[in-house]
């Protein structure tokens, strides 16, 4: 009699071939789509890498953080640090804005990891206050004001030949192609990575420990490791993200860079509306927020107030979020992490 | 000579800092419950005083009496028809609750009295200094300092003398049983959160006559209100005014050698408490 166990449902394939035609789908987009299609979805790709390892953090290790901009900020301070002093290409230096968020990320979980719960949250946020500081007293970089990156480096930059050749466009709109696809494979990579984490053995740990933290140790999860491995990971991807998004803006500012309310308001807001605890949860509240803002972006303030009453309203009512209500009521997971046991047949000791 | 002076205005600098923390204080002491619109409280408090201050041409220290009843109000509603829902053993709910009021608080005021920085009105009493010794201080921040002892004292007062003091800390240490013995825990929170948005009430009074205010300064306050609590200690209130003098020396030091440092050396300092003292200076026994 053999049993075997999967996570696998008939959903989930059926996701799995949607997934990989829309993939082809976006692969392709730049083909047939004008700029501004393009732009939208360089925004919706990045905001969804932002969402993604933000519900990594909160939604899967517990730790609410509002200064992922930190991470957003350094990543992109980074990229632009390397390219203007040390006149890197910019394609190559977002990897290095990736690391230099982790770096920063060492200190920020030394010190935020004493902090617990609630004031972990404002603890990041008070750390990243301290990055952002910091950096607007880096003159080389524009200090307050801050900078451009180098036309230059801009018009030189990896691929972009390449893309004008190809598309038949101008180097304006290749960076901005260029910007969507290195968008595309980071949003892939990161969906994909987050989801192979969490169908690990390391995943496993790290749902015990989100469910209980004391029942999780008392079977040997070591749940401070597991923290340690989300926070750096989330900070890693945020810092890439960061690198990425500035690439494409090509213009810097520590007020921007370290926004809170872009940088992680939005993001909160994202995962939440969507669903938090979930993979597809962020998909989905990027694709409603992106609406949203498309509806009501001229309403300004309005707009966040909305976001924000919405926030509310959702957590009290389906604090599991759209996704939530759509999988209770269809049992639907296109991303399973469960682990169901089949085949055999289940009998009792007696016989 | 200078450093003195330095010094004293950093202390009672710190006074505002501990009017700030104190509301958060309370409510984090009672119901373990961290309110991230704390600081956009305050600045909404700071408008309904200019708003009475305008309409009624009231002086602010009438405006915040009548602004101080109003205030405990909306702090009792939005405790026991909001905030009491999101509290559970769940630390989501409550955070990103507070989170969404903070962002849909701030808009809110800013769709009602736009982005142009606002001062109360300062009259002869606001710009007095008195002269001790060789330093001139300021009438505004010893009022401000003094105001703070006072919340503090007071709040002490109420806390281990008085029948509703018994019920908080009894709801504190176990609402359940507390609940037993009569006291309705619901009741309680929207009591306490009331009574930390009469001591907000107090501190955008100051806020507002000391400086300018626009709907976006809220969050800064609350991270120094935040930083004075860890600082002193979770659920102590004098450790809640020693963390602000701490902020607020911090400040003034790193402000009088470079200007840009003002801000940034009040975190380092912060930092350098969680680094040496990880749960405050004076921490309650079991948390």
């Amino acid at each position: 009699m053999s049993y075997t166990v999967t996570t696998q449902t008939s959903a989930s394939r059926v996701a799995a071939i949607a997934g990989a035609i829309g993939i082809v789908v976006l692969i392709a987009l730049p083909f047939f789509a004008g700029r501004g299609t393009i732009q939208d979805m360089f925004f919706i790709l990045t905001m969804l890498v932002l969402a993604q390892f933000w519900n990594l953090l909160a939604g899967y290790g517990g730790l609410v953080s509002i200064g992922q901009q930190a991470f957003v900020g350094m990543g992109a301070y980074a990229m632009f640090g390397v390219v203007i002093l040390m006149g890197f290409d910019p394609v190559p230096s977002i990897l290095l804005g990736g690391v230099a968020a982790l770096i920063v990320a060492v200190p920020t979980a030394f010190f935020a990891f004493r902090l617990n719960g609630a004031y972990f949250a404002i603890g990041t946020w008070v750390i990243a206050e301290v990055v952002r500081l910091l950096v607007a007293q880096w003159k080389t970089l524009g200090g307050g004001t801050g900078t451009s990156l180098p036309r230059d480096a801009t018009r030189d930059m990896w691929f972009v030949e390449l893309i004008q050749d190809m598309l038949g466009v101008r180097s304006a709109a290749a960076r901005d192609i260029l910007a969507y696809w290195l968008a595309l494979i980071l949003a892939l990579a990161t969906i994909g990575g987050i989801y192979w984490l969490l169908r690990t053995r390391r995943g496993l740990a790290l749902a015990a420990v989100r469910d209980n933290t004391e029942a999780a140790k008392s079977v040997g999860v070591d749940a401070g490791r597991m923290k340690w491995i989300v926070f750096l990971t989330s900070a890693f991807g945020t810092g890439l993200a960061g690198a990425l998004i500035y690439m494409q803006k090509a213009r810097i500012s520590p007020d921007a860079a370290f926004s809170v309310t872009d940088w992680t308001a939005y993001v909160i807001f994202i995962v939440v509306i969507g669903g938090i605890g979930t993979i597809e949860g962020p998909i989905l509240g990027v694709l409603v927020f992106f609406a949203l803002q498309s509806l009501l972006a001229d309403f300004g303030s309005w707009y966040l107030m909305t976001l924000g009453v919405l926030a509310i309203v959702i957590m009290l009512v389906a604090p599991r979020g759209l996704w939530g209500l759509v999988s209770e009521r269809t049992g639907l997971h296109l991303f399973p992490i469960r682990r169901t046991l089949s085949g055999g047949k289940l009998t009792s000791s007696e016989d | 000579m200078i450093w003195v002076d330095t010094l004293l205005q950093g202390i009672l600098l710190g006074g505002l800092y501990a009017l700030f923390a104190s509301g958060l204080s309370l409510v984090f002491g009672i119901m373990r419950l961290v309110n991230l619109a704390h600081g956009d409280l305050i600045v909404m408090a700071a408008y309904l005083i200019l708003v009475l201050v305008t309409l009624l041409g009231l002086s602010p220290f009438v405006a915040v009496l009548t602004a101080m009843p109003v205030m405990f109000g909306i702090g009792w509603g939005l405790q026991k028809f909001l905030l009491n829902r999101t509290l559970e053993d769940d630390i989501l709910p409550p955070l990103l609750v507070t989170f969404g009021l903070s962002i849909a608080l701030q808009n809110a005021l800013l769709e009602g009295f736009s982005a142009d920085s606002q001062r109360l009105p300062t009259n002869a009493l606001t710009t007095a200094s008195v002269d001790v010794g060789p330093i001139a201080l300021g009438v505004m921040p010893l009022l401000t300092f003094a105001s703070a002892v006072l919340v503090i004292v007071g709040l002490n007062q109420l806390f281990y003398r008085t029948e509703l003091g018994r019920a908080f800390r009894a709801t504190s240490d176990d609402a359940t049983t507390a609940s037993l013995m009569g006291i309705k825990p619901a009741n309680i929170f929207a009591t306490a959160t009331g009574i930390a948005l009469v001591i907000v009430t107090i501190a955008a009074l100051y806020l507002g006559l000391r400086a300018n205010f626009d709907p976006n300064i809220g969050p800064a306050r609350l991270i120094y209100a935040f930083e004075a609590v860890i600082i002193g200690g979770l659920g102590s209130l004098w450790g809640t005014l020693l963390g602000g003098i701490i902020i607020g020396v911090a400040q003034t030091v790193g402000a009088a050698i470079n200007p840009e440092w003002q801000i940034l050396a009040g975190h380092v300092a912060f930092l350098i408490v969680l680094l040496v003292r990880p749960r405050g200076l004076f921490p309650r026994a079991n948390d």
